[in-house]
């Protein structure tokens, strides 16, 4: 094999890594600065200008703090765990296109690592992987309050990792590939947000309680549990959790951006104009970080502002409304698709977003009838 | 091909020491983790094979969902080390006479079935391409659609028993 290929590859791949390490310094102060903000204070202002300097003093506090190994831990797993929670984070990016192509010395640079025919299953799996570094965590520390959040996280991911999978199906279904990169080229004419918005919807709030965020953030409630997990964690270990926690952020933005907003295409407005992704190569990373940037500012908004769901609640969530919810969605997806291409009619193509969202307001209705209900004493 | 063979050399180096690992750990927790090594390892050679949609589902389905939940089992139930059990006194010789034989019946079966050479090569026309997730899919919901919805069936009558035998009725003490 030609030796430029291991090298593009190599540069890729390290320059991707680079960009979700920025990324990442980059959103803790976007969202203590955007917190501040809805809180009504100032944020981070003083390292720096606009405390644009507050990551990288963040960062050398954190390397120089004293790192902390109990003496009762499983000491193997306990130094493991950390590391197991930041790789799935960055290698879970590999198949996300960031652009189109261009060419750089004669030859075409096209701007993903991995062009992968089952890409959204490699999603899958890897994020069905990325909760043992949590589990091991919690069980290591051999602490009774890390032990629960590693449990806890453990049931709370695999509950909702089935919702996540039947959501993608809905996108492998919009666009008939599992290949990411068809699926960004089948959003061409219309976004498959627009299609399925409840689809998008139901996405958005599992990924929520996939990277375990507010207001899905039990394994490190800190009424209940101290910190959870990483309780025992300290110095460059802890930074490892916190870090996995915002770059799996970041990616699962990417994700979503991808799957159901038209990854780094344009508005399909815009087609055929001079800002369209064919015309200038570049165009597709800066609308696909104007995208996730977006995406992140409804993450932080929605930290700011709901309360953290209690934890058999957020069981009969998973389980009781959004698994039959997204059964439901996925279905109506492919009758949609099917009768649209089998009659030849494309009425039924666009029935698909009016019956799925009033199977979301159904949903809702259940659920407020249902608090209603406990609200009056009768659990 | 050569660097193939490397390759495979490695990956079964690692798939057969964390198969022992898994068997000789103490704790039952590091013989889970083992066992995910050993299921990650398999996966990688479905990708040597050249059949991508098979290792992704074995990381999903083994690795990502039931080691999660063995994991899950053990802690909670704090079998982490359990006590060295009584064997029965046939079952060492037994398990001597049962393994060799294996050991014959594979060795057997790799010389006479398969050059040495031609053993992982794969089928080139199923290599990076979408048609054999679609060609997979079109035989397993034509040709093998009833032992598909058997499975399916099967499996959804062990999950409701499940939750039956676990459900505890209204007004019932515990």
């Amino acid at each position: 094999m030609d030796w430029t290929i291991w090298l593009e590859w190599v540069l890729k791949g390290f320059i991707l890594c680079l960009i979700l390490l920025t990324g990442f310094a980059y959103l803790t102060l976007y969202e203590r600065r955007a917190l501040a903000r809805m809180q009504v204070r100032v944020g981070p202002n003083r390292a720096g200008p606009q405390g644009l300097l507050q990551p990288i003093a963040d960062a050398v506090k954190l390397i120089f703090k004293e790192e902390f190994t109990p003496s009762r831990v499983y000491k193997v797993v306990f130094v493991l765990a950390p590391i197991l929670t930041v790789v799935p984070s960055l290698i879970l990016a590999a198949v996300i296109p960031l652009g189109s192509k261009f060419m750089l010395f004669g030859r075409e640079i096209t701007l993903y690592v991995a062009d992968l025919n089952v890409g959204v299953l490699y999603l899958t799996s890897i994020a069905s992987i990325a909760v043992y570094g949590i589990v091991l965590a919690g069980w290591s520390s051999n602490n009774k309050y890390a032990m629960l959040g590693g449990i806890r996280s453990s049931a709370q991911m695999i509950s909702y990792e089935l919702s996540l999978g039947l959501c993608i199906v809905i996108a492998i279904l919009l666009g008939d590939s599992m290949n990411l990169n068809d699926i960004v080229n089948a959003q061409k004419g219309m976004w498959f947000a627009v299609i399925q918005p409840a689809g998008a919807l139901v996405f958005m709030i599992v990924t929520l309680a996939e990277v375990n965020r507010a207001p899905f953030d039990m394994p490190e409630a800190e009424q209940e549990l101290t910190a959870g997990y990483h309780a025992e964690y300290s110095g460059m270990k802890f930074a490892l959790f916190f870090m996995a926690e915002y770059q799996k952020m970041i990616v699962i933005c990417m994700i979503a951006a991808t799957l159901f907003f038209g990854g780094y295409r344009e508005f399909w407005f815009l087609q055929g104009t001079i800002f369209s992704v064919d015309r200038f190569w570049f165009l597709g990373p800066i609308y696909l970080l104007l995208k996730v940037v977006v995406l992140l500012f409804f993450m932080i908004w929605i930290r700011a502002t709901w309360p953290r769901i209690r934890y058999d609640r957020l069981m009969a969530f998973g389980w009781k409304v959004l698994l039959p919810l997204s059964l439901i969605l996925a279905f109506i997806t492919a009758t949609g698709i099917l009768l649209a291409k089998e009659l030849n009619n494309q009425l039924f193509f666009w029935s698909i977003p009016v019956l799925s969202i009033i199977c979301v307001l159904v949903a809702v209705v259940f659920i407020n009838s249902d608090l209603r209900r406990k609200s009056h004493g009768r659990i | 091909m050569n660097s193939d063979i490397v390759v495979f050399l490695v990956l079964s180096l690692i798939a057969i020491s964390s198969a022992l690992g898994m068997m000789f750990s103490r704790n039952a927790v590091y013989s889970a983790l083992f066992l995910v090594l050993n299921f990650i390892t398999v996966a990688v050679f479905y990708l040597l094979l050249g059949a991508p949609f098979i290792a992704m589902s074995q990381i999903t389905v083994y690795a990502g969902a039931i080691m999660v939940l063995f994991l899950f089992v053990i802690m909670l139930l704090g079998a982490e080390n359990l006590a060295p059990s009584k064997s029965l006194p046939w079952q060492k010789p037994l398990a001597y006479i049962l393994a060799f034989v294996l050991v014959v019946e594979s060795v057997y079966l790799v010389i006479s079935r398969a050059q040495v050479d031609k053993f992982i090569s794969s089928p080139e026309a199923s290599l990076n391409s979408m048609d054999n997730l679609r060609e997979m899919a079109m035989t397993l919901f034509n040709q093998y659609l009833l032992p598909f919805e058997i499975t399916s069936i099967l499996l959804l009558v062990a999950m409701v028993g499940a939750i039956v035998l676990t459900k505890q009725e209204k007004g019932e003490q515990k």
